[in-house]
């Protein structure tokens, strides 16, 4: 079973042309600058905007073809606007029940309230939309889409009106309904943290175009390409949590080709987990550090040394067995080792974060 | 001379508040679909046939009565389609003045029909439509509450306009009192037997009625401006 598109959509000034094949669960992110055709995509696919031409079959239904077009009331899907869109002459409660009226399979009842609390909206039932904040009413309006369960849910830049508090509860909301259920999540996002944290299938669309897709290690591990997506660079990296809490309350994980230790982490044992390395906390030394406070030292060999940057620094790619890892050190660092591809160096990691 | 309305004034009356009434409720039917769909479309055609629209605002009275005389006529296309069903001819009755009414004061409600669908935007409609509204259930329960201020604003300068006509009835009903002959074709009989007071009741009962009529619009629009915009036209 899979998400089949192929879309043309022409505008005077825009162009999408799309051919994807795409897993039919798991969460799909759809990553790209603004004015790439995002939104496009995700309006084409949900029937809002008739494309030129295309094909969309997910699962085994036609919605659209040469011969078909199904309205966007006859998909079914769940779709979260950028902005919230509540219907202001109902009450949060009522804009909630709009959805579910009209569903063939509503969640049961323990299931709504389960959301209502996790999204903190029980107080807010009464509410008209005018007496509510920008983030609450965000808030209301993805409760509205999950409330129906759609077969698949579409998501364009959800959090955009969300704080940063909220938002953590959202996306730990998101894991659920991704390890849950088995919606697939269609996620639109220029936030590269949104995106590695929740997808499984990365799409890259760039000027209307499909520059990359796939699963998402194999797409990030392509440092470059990272690099060219976000403005801070990282290593993205998978692991499983070996020990949740050690004696010093710290969090190991297995990434493969070594153990990583962190504080104390809100995981469990046997978790997979994907951390985030920031290239600016990855240091080099040229002999294994015995006397240090850093956790992770890790053995590794140089790749490549990328091109100064004006204000000093380098980016160096390393590699272990079977992970890939940045480091950014100043050019004066990097003159000093001598350092040169292939050798052999110790990477100092100071932080890590985990993203799931 | 006279004081108060004469039985001949009753009947124009209640004939002008039947035709008012019968083309309002025509006018709601024809009117809302159009102004959504003028709302709504990126159709090529939505200048001409808003245009068309309008057209009664600029017109003079005469000429559209004029027209709609010829085309309703014995001789005219539609004349000769309502004789071969055997419905007559439309000019000098009733529903000859209903057809002419609703086309004069169509643009009085189409267009804050479609201020008030264009001022909502196309967003809860898209929204309705992933929960799963269909088009009808989208009307019912999304276009008329968030648009309603202007459903009532169209229905009320719909009827009152109507109210208010005179140069397409004197040119397609005529004056025959009980089935043509509406109020302000009857303060122009008043005015040439040189009755004047008749002629001031009546036309008094009319300047009061109106000046009522735009004070609940405009009092309605005012009201709704605080809360997000005003949808006269």
């Amino acid at each position: 079973m899979e998400f089949n598109l192929r879309l043309l959509v022409q505008h005077p000034e825009f162009r999408l042309d799309i051919d994807l094949r795409l897993p039919d669960r798991g969460v799909t992110a759809i990553f790209g600058p603004s004015g790439s055709g995002k939104t496009s995509l995700l309006r084409a696919i949900a029937g809002l905007d008739r494309p030129e031409s295309g094909r969309i079959i997910f699962r085994d239904q036609i919605w659209q073809s040469d011969r078909v077009f199904l309205p966007p009331h006859k998909r079914p899907l769940g779709y979260v606007f950028q902005e919230p869109g509540l219907f202001d002459h109902l009450t949060a409660g009522q804009n909630l029940a709009y959805g579910l009226k009209r569903s063939r399979k509503p969640m049961t009842a323990s299931e709504q309230s389960y959301i209502t609390d996790l999204l903190g909206l029980s107080d807010l039932l009464d509410r008209y939309p005018g007496q509510l904040s920008g983030g609450e009413r965000q808030r209301v309006a993805l409760a509205r889409a999950l409330f129906p369960q759609p077969e698949i849910l579409l998501m364009d830049e959800p959090m955009a009106a969300v704080d940063f508090a909220r938002k953590r509860q959202i996306l730990q909301l998101l894991d659920q309904v991704k390890s849950n259920l088995d919606t697939p999540l269609l996620y639109v996002s220029h936030n590269i943290d949104e995106v590695t944290r929740l997808a499984d299938h990365l799409v890259i669309l760039d000027q209307g175009t499909v520059t990359r897709h796939g699963p998402i290690e194999q797409i990030l591990s392509s440092h470059k390409l990272l690099n060219r997506l976000c403005d801070e660079p990282f290593s993205l990296l998978f692991g499983r949590v070996i020990t949740a809490r050690t004696g010093h309350n710290l969090t190991e994980v297995d990434i493969g080709d070594a153990t990583l230790r962190m504080p104390q982490q809100n995981v469990t044992e046997n978790q997979d987990i994907r951390l985030h390395i920031a290239a600016r906390d990855v240091s080099l030394t040229l002999v294994r550090p015995t006397q240090t406070s850093v956790l992770n030292i890790l053995d590794c060999h140089i790749v490549s040394i990328g091109k100064p940057s004006p204000d000093g620094q380098c980016l160096i790619e390393l590699a272990l067995p079977n992970t890939t890892l940045q480091a950014r050190i100043s050019t004066y660092s990097c003159d000093q080792l001598a350092l040169a591809p292939g050798q052999q160096v110790f990477a100092q990691i100071k932080a890590v974060s985990i993203v799931q | 001379m006279s004081t108060g309305f004469s039985d001949a004034d009753l009947t124009a009356i209640w004939l002008t508040l039947r035709i008012a009434g019968m083309t309002t409720i025509i006018l709601m039917l024809i009117g809302s679909p159009l102004a959504l769909w003028l709302a709504r479309t990126p159709s090529r055609w939505k200048g001409p046939v808003s245009a068309l629209v309008a057209l009664p605002l600029v017109l003079p009275p005469t000429v559209l009565g004029f027209y709609l005389l010829i085309i309703l006529g014995p001789h005219g296309p539609v004349g000769q389609l309502t004789s071969a069903l055997g419905l007559g001819t439309l000019p000098f009755t009733f529903w000859g003045l209903v057809v002419a009414s609703t086309l004069y004061s169509l643009p009085f409600v189409v267009q804050p029909i479609e201020n008030a669908i264009t001022a909502m935007g196309p967003r809860p409609l898209e929204v309705a439509a992933t929960l799963r509204a269909g088009p009808w259930d989208r009307f019912f329960s999304i276009i008329l509450p968030l648009a309603r201020p202007g459903f009532i604003t169209a229905a009320i300068l719909g009827f009152a306009h109507t109210v208010g006509e005179f140069g397409v009835v004197l040119m397609v009903g005529g004056n025959i009192p009980g089935i043509t002959q509406v109020i302000s074709v009857r303060i122009y009989d008043h005015v040439e037997m040189m009755d004047y007071a008749a002629a001031h009741w009546l036309s008094g009962t009319m300047v009061i009625f109106s000046f009522l009529v735009l004070a609940v619009v405009y009092s309605f629009n005012r009201r709704r401006e605080s809360s997000g915009g005003s949808y006269g036209i």
